[in-house]
């Protein structure tokens, strides 16, 4: 097979799989949410209850897609997009296995950190566009929240720069071939996850679209399929950031006896599973919490986990060649 | 946030709890036989209508649900010539069955009267009368009322005395 016809399949196979994936999840998180409330969850539709995911898109498309007249019409539209496109965008340098992964980039770590910085738009421009109270004001927190957590977010992924000398995602994970960097770089594990929950606007920092205040945040004038985008781009998100934290943290797609794809996928649903149960368990905090969390609590810690880092790191490296 | 972790952990373990789902169509939740459901006339022992065309459940309906006629047999029994049910208003409440002197009306355990069509939730005579008897098996209101009806006299019915002879004075 040619490169090129590799590489397509590739970026197809990638594409395929983690919108499956993510539209899959709609019915994952609905049966774990349920199995965590000593419910069933949905059952009924074909075997197990999967078909609920074609039935939920046979519904969501059949929507009208209504913008309301009062937004700003062309934002309106941009807005839902590019969610789905940054979100995307970093699945590419997401090395799945030795032979799968679109683009193999040597600052993919940097890459996947500003596309999340450009998911910020989406939220924004959408709550801005709606031109809706409660849009605006998801769309102010969503600004605040998901820029402070990047600060401490990718200064959390530089302890493991350090360690593996590299911000190719290939080169970290052949990184962790002897130890995963999850047991060297814990604390930077536990800011990265926080710091990843927050980004996906999760719970229980689902602060924009927390409907009890906020109607639904910044996607309150939303409907159909732009509804739709989001909130495939937020499980999309949840993907990534678990694929992310396996990459990173996990050892990528090592582990004994089972495939390496096998592998991926186990760890990156283990924490998939994860951000479930904290929707099923933690309430939301306040948001002045949120705020004070961030940067008096998780920003000094992963700037001392860094600094602790470094320090090991020279020590080892100079401190046994002098 | 080690109460947070707790919290984590305990949701965890809801994993292999026993689930708290009736799945409904396979299986049923127990309904006691008190349960007020579906409205149904019943029948006396005799196989006769029990109603006796009172009026007092389309008074006592909060929701004026009930309607009724009433007419009268050859031996003076009385009967609803038509009784109407629309199940589409019906609250379920049960004060009809409390004010039913006769036990005819009474409430069931079922509640799967699901339609398509609005109007097929108004119930004629036919679809509420039942063959049996009913919660009160063995009651028969003629039988233990004082009212005359062919057949039966006054001072005729279950543990009642023969009627006083206003003109003798002997008691």
């Amino acid at each position: 097979m040619t490169p090129l016809a590799l590489g397509l399949l590739n970026v197809f196979f990638v594409l395929l799989v983690s919108l499956t994936l993510a539209a899959g999840l709609i019915w994952v998180e609905r049966r774990l949410l349920a199995l965590w409330q000593d419910r069933y969850g949905p059952n009924r539709v074909g075997p197990l209850g999967l078909l609920q995911v074609l039935a939920d898109a046979i519904k969501i498309l059949t929507k009208q897609d209504w913008i309301p007249p009062f937004a700003d019409r062309a934002v309106f539209v941009i807005a839902p997009g590019v969610i789905m496109v940054t979100v995307l965008l970093s699945l590419a340098v997401v090395p799945i296995t030795p032979a799968i992964g679109v683009v193999d980039l040597n600052v993919g770590l940097l890459f996947f950190l500003a596309m999340s910085s450009l998911g910020v738009y989406s939220v924004v421009l959408a709550g801005w566009s709606s031109d809706s109270k409660y849009a605006l004001l998801g769309a102010l927190r969503a600004a605040a929240q998901m820029l402070s957590y990047e600060v401490f977010m990718g200064l959390s992924l530089m302890g493991v720069v350090l360690i593996a000398g590299s911000f190719d995602l290939r080169k970290i994970v052949d990184a962790q071939a002897r130890l995963w960097f999850c047991i060297p770089q814990l604390v930077g594990f536990v800011v990265f996850l926080i710091a990843g929950i927050a980004e996906t606007r999760r719970l229980p920092f689902d602060l924009p679209e927390a409907e009890s205040e906020l109607v639904a945040g910044f996607h309150t004038e939303y409907s159909g399929m732009k509804f739709g985008m989001f909130f495939v781009g937020e499980y999309l998100g949840v993907i990534l950031i678990s694929a992310m934290i396996t990459t990173l943290f996990f050892g990528g797609w090592r582990g004994p006896f089972l495939p390496p794809i096998v592998w991926f996928l186990i760890k990156t649903f283990a924490f998939i599973a994860f951000f479930v149960l904290l929707r099923a368990s933690l309430p939301r905090p306040r948001y002045d919490q949120l705020m004070a969390y961030g940067w008096k609590l998780l920003l000094p810690l992963s700037l001392l986990n860094l600094a602790v880092t470094a320090a090991v790191v020279i020590a080892i490296h100079h401190g046994g060649g002098a | 946030m080690l109460s947070q972790l707790q919290t984590l952990w305990l949701i965890f373990l809801h994993l292999f709890h026993r689930r708290v789902t009736v799945e409904y169509p396979e299986h049923k939740a127990y309904l006691p036989p008190r349960w007020r459901g579906r409205i149904i006339l019943s029948r006396d022992p005799d196989g006769e209508e029990r109603c006796v065309a009172c009026y007092l459940c389309a008074v006592a309906c909060p929701v004026d649900c009930i309607a009724l006629h009433a007419t009268e047999d050859e031996h003076g029994r009385r009967f609803p010539d038509f009784y109407r049910i629309n199940f589409s208003r019906c609250i379920f409440c049960g004060y009809c069955e409390e004010a039913c002197p006769t036990y005819a009306i009474q409430l069931t355990p079922d509640y799967e009267m699901s339609e398509y069509r609005r109007h097929n939730l108004v119930y004629e005579k036919e679809d509420l009368l039942i063959s049996g008897q009913g919660k009160y098996p063995g009651y028969n209101f003629y039988r233990v009322a004082g009212l005359a009806i062919g057949g039966k006299d006054k001072g005729e019915a279950e543990n009642e005395r023969p009627p006083v002879d206003l003109k003798k004075l002997v008691p």
